[in-house]
């Protein structure tokens, strides 16, 4: 991966839950790449998203309103949105900008999964 | 599409944003955990300014577009410096430094003497229309060498994110602001329609404009972009009106006649 790139990885858990792992950085350049993600990771069947940042590098103010935006679209689907792997300094920023009352944070991956019911 | 071996197989997006867009600024260099603001569970006001006031920020909690009513809203204006020899890390320290001072004339931003830091909690008197005016405030949220953003507390008319950026787009700097919004409460969403669409988006013209002649950019135009993310409204945080800082600071000003006119007069 080239510096300053982001790869994300989509995966199938169950019919109703996908994984997002995201490795790299998230901007509001990451955009695209993210909503094709969640193409990708959802239909009819799917109730839950949940995202892996175990690979993130970096997030800016404009990643903060990208998850804001992919949380929209995964609330009008009727689907739940959690997280897990995030560094304290990004549970921190979680817990600044209050999307953590919107998206589930685990600590491990076996936790995220559970309350996704996977 | 790609397999990571002893991994359940998936697909594989690259996105390498070698080159920065006009909505997607390029980060220049790795976070460091001094670009944030410290979690806060209560805004707290140092001292206050003669002139500002304090009515509705200290104590308040944050609240972004997760927390709002209304519908949102994701507004972008911006404008290029054509002919400006200046770096989009320039525009940024001087936009830091003097925040206030590119904002329209009747309305006030009482922030650091020096330049805006995150965790830094500025205090805003809003010029609404029908010479009502909302004191409220923001925090600085993040902040680096080619951003910054606030977030808004309770009682402000907009949940949201804001976020003011300026990067290269062949070569010309090009300035940007982008908010991220919900109506707080249901009055507030009343309003959008009728004049808060429209205060919002001559504010932020202005502010550029202003912004570009300091530059010695002038008559140069702001484009706008307004898109609506989610048409729901969310009825849950209707009760946010019992925070609307346009009524209570409206009240304040029946009640303490006097000390609003040494208010303003100080302004």
């Amino acid at each position: 991966m080239t510096s300053g790139a982001t790869t994300i990885e989509v995966r199938r858990l169950s019919p109703s839950a996908s994984t997002i792992a995201i490795h790299g950085d998230i901007t509001s350049g990451t955009e695209p790449a993210l909503m094709d993600a969640y193409v990708q990771a959802s239909d009819d069947a799917t109730r839950s998203i949940v995202l892996d940042f175990s690979g993130l590098d970096y997030m800016n103010s404009g990643g903060i309103g990208l998850l804001v935006t992919l949380l929209v679209r995964v609330q009008r689907q009727g689907q739940h949105l959690l997280a897990f792997g995030l560094s304290e300094h990004y549970r921190q920023i979680f817990e600044l900008t209050r999307l953590d009352d919107a998206i589930g944070i685990h600590d491990t991956a076996a936790a995220a999964l559970a309350a996704a019911g996977a | 599409m790609t397999t990571e071996t002893g991994k359940p197989s998936g697909d594989s997006i690259e996105a390498t944003p070698s080159a920065p867009t006009p909505s997607a600024p390029t980060p220049s260099a790795p976070t460091k955990a001094s670009n944030w603001a410290a979690p806060v569970s209560r805004l707290e006001v140092g001292a206050v300014p003669t002139a500002a006031l304090n009515l509705n920020v200290a104590g308040r909690r944050l609240a972004g577009p997760v927390q709002g009513f209304g519908q949102l809203w994701q507004k972008t204006y911006r404008v290029r410096l054509t002919g400006a020899d200046v770096t989009p890390q320039a525009v940024i320290r001087t936009w830091k430094e003097h925040f206030g001072d590119f904002w329209p004339k009747g309305n006030h931003f009482y922030g650091p003497l020096t330049s805006l830091q995150p965790g830094e909690v500025a205090l805003l008197d809003l010029a609404l229309p029908g010479k009502m005016t909302l004191s409220t405030g923001v925090l600085v949220i993040f902040a680096d060498d080619e951003s910054f953003a606030f977030m808004t507390p309770e009682g402000h008319q907009f949940a949201s994110f804001i976020t003011f950026s300026s990067f290269a787009d062949d070569a010309v700097p090009v300035v940007q602001i982008q908010a991220l919004l919900r109506a707080s409460d249901p009055l507030y969403e009343l309003s959008m329609p009728i004049v808060a669409q429209r205060t919002e988006d001559r504010f932020w013209n202005d502010t550029l404009q202003a912004l570009a002649a300091h530059f010695g950019v002038t008559g140069t135009t702001v484009e706008m972009q307004r898109v609506c993310v989610d048409r729901r409204r969310q009825w849950r945080y209707a009760g946010n009106i019992r925070q609307n800082a346009a009524i209570r600071t409206t009240l304040h000003r029946l009640t303490h006649p006097k000390a609003w006119f040494h208010h303003r007069g100080d302004a």
